[in-house]
């Protein structure tokens, strides 16, 4: 059986978690280390040797250490394209960069509001840290502006590359869930009628639900 | 058929995707879209060139290659650096770890630096150009994040000639449009200059054959 991979980070960090939805796709066996953010482990100089950026998560197998969260789920698709879910990702040229594109409009479009929304909505409270209603009023201004054209997108397409669940997909799960489950901006997926079809699609799978139960407070083990 | 590059040369994103095309020798035609005017939201220019239907957010650039089309640069600096593998320079790495090393820095760049330096080319370039006042306090926060990040890169390219090893790839390609804004028009320059290895790896990147040809376009 092959040394399973590792994984720094919290479960409940949204790129942390990005990268356990697709590993858990492919059937690839990790090991996740935790990284105590409130102690400010990730900023500590052994954590810096492999995420300079002081950033979770990092990645690491016997070929490679990674971090960015999409580059890791790529590598992991690429190294175990035999294994687990073959649709996740593409050899066709043309699919693949479809595939790209929207894997870039998650991070370039999506993330950006959707993120600062998670940071003020579900952290920033939990933190004890002031919300910047500020903040809040732009990214739900902007986030409404892409859901709008995801509303049209997943009008003609079941899922936002065509017709199979893929990395494009995946990729907008973690920071989605904390909105629908944890704060009230949940209607601005459900109230749309193709977004809402995907998203209940896309987190009704097996993969994901297994990331949220990791990301539960998990009980003590015993001794 | 020639691949058409849509989307004004003056603007980051497209040069990303010209410099990719002219890096790997492929002939393009860029139909020019001006950003300023609207013309591209508006919907007989979509009618026009219904290309834009299949550009979403309403952004450049998009490329049609025969019937494909694409958007997002990084999106499209991967297609054509993966089509166009066999001539040009390799910009993507060779094995599969080499590959994931490129991709790394690719985000890197699109996460990390981005973002911190359109924010800032913002506040001191564009609003100024149209008459508004750009948030000096946002820039001042922007430029002490972009330190850290720079001293990152300082730490990287004193160890590596490029970002991800000894070739230069779309990950140092990826930095070309935003930090030419930074150093040039931002005036940022001390960012680069006072790092001596990210101020060689600039000096390098920036005076490769393909990318002097994206300036020519753009002046």
């Amino acid at each position: 059986m092959a040394t399973p991979v590792k994984v720094y980070g919290p479960p409940m960090s949204t790129a942390v978690s990005r990268v356990l939805a697709c590993l858990l796709e492919k059937d690839v066996n990790f090991q996740l280390i935790p990284v105590d953010m409130s102690k400010g482990e990730h900023k500590k100089p052994d954590y810096l040797k492999i995420q300079p950026f002081g950033q979770v998560p990092s990645f690491q197998d016997e070929s490679i250490s990674l971090f960015e969260s999409r580059a890791i789920c790529r590598y992991v698709l690429e190294k175990y394209a035999n294994q687990g879910n073959k649709r996740l990702y593409s050899t066709n040229p043309l699919e693949k960069a479809s595939i790209e594109q929207w894997v870039e409009a998650e991070g370039q479009s999506f993330n950006p509001p959707s993120s600062a929304l998670v940071f003020q909505l579900a952290f920033a409270p939990r933190m004890k840290l002031k919300q910047d209603m500020g903040v809040i009023k732009q990214s739900e201004e902007k986030l409404n502006k892409v859901l709008d054209v995801y509303e049209q997108r997943l009008g003609e397409s079941r899922f936002l590359a065509g017709d199979e669940f893929t990395l494009a997909d995946l990729s907008h799960l973690p920071n989605t869930q904390y909105l629908v489950s944890v704060t009230d901006k949940g209607e601005m997926f459900t109230k749309r009628k193709n977004v809402g079809r995907w998203w209940s699609e896309i987190s009704g799978r097996d993969s994901w639900k297994k990331v949220v139960d990791l990301q539960k407070p998990q009980p003590p083990k015993s001794a | 058929m020639v691949m058409k590059v849509y989307g004004p040369v003056r603007a980051a994103c497209p040069q990303r995707v010209l410099a990719c095309l002219l890096e790997k020798g492929v002939e393009f035609e860029v139909v020019h879209v001006d950003l300023d005017s609207g013309e591209h939201k508006r919907p007989d220019f979509l009618l026009r060139h219904f290309i834009f239907l299949q550009e979403p957010f309403g952004q450049v650039p998009v490329i049609e290659d025969g019937d494909f089309r694409l958007f997002e640069s990084r999106a499209i600096i991967r297609y054509i650096a993966v089509k166009y593998e066999e001539q040009g320079p390799n910009l993507l790495g060779k094995s599969l770890e080499e590959k994931a090393v490129v991709d790394q820095w690719l985000e890197v760049e699109a996460h990390n630096f981005n973002e911190l330096v359109f924010t800032m080319v913002m506040q001191l370039v564009i609003l100024p150009r149209m008459c508004e006042q750009g948030d000096l306090a946002l820039v001042d926060a922007c430029e002490r994040k972009l330190e850290k990040v720079f001293d990152v890169y300082e730490q990287r390219l004193s160890k590596s000639r490029y970002l991800a090893g000894d070739s230069f790839t779309l990950a140092d390609l990826s930095h070309l449009p935003a930090t030419r804004y930074l150093v040039n028009e931002a005036g940022m320059r001390h960012l680069v200059v006072e790092r001596k290895s990210v101020n060689a790896w600039w000096e390098d990147i920036s005076n490769r054959a393909a990318w002097k040809k994206v300036m020519e376009l753009a002046s």
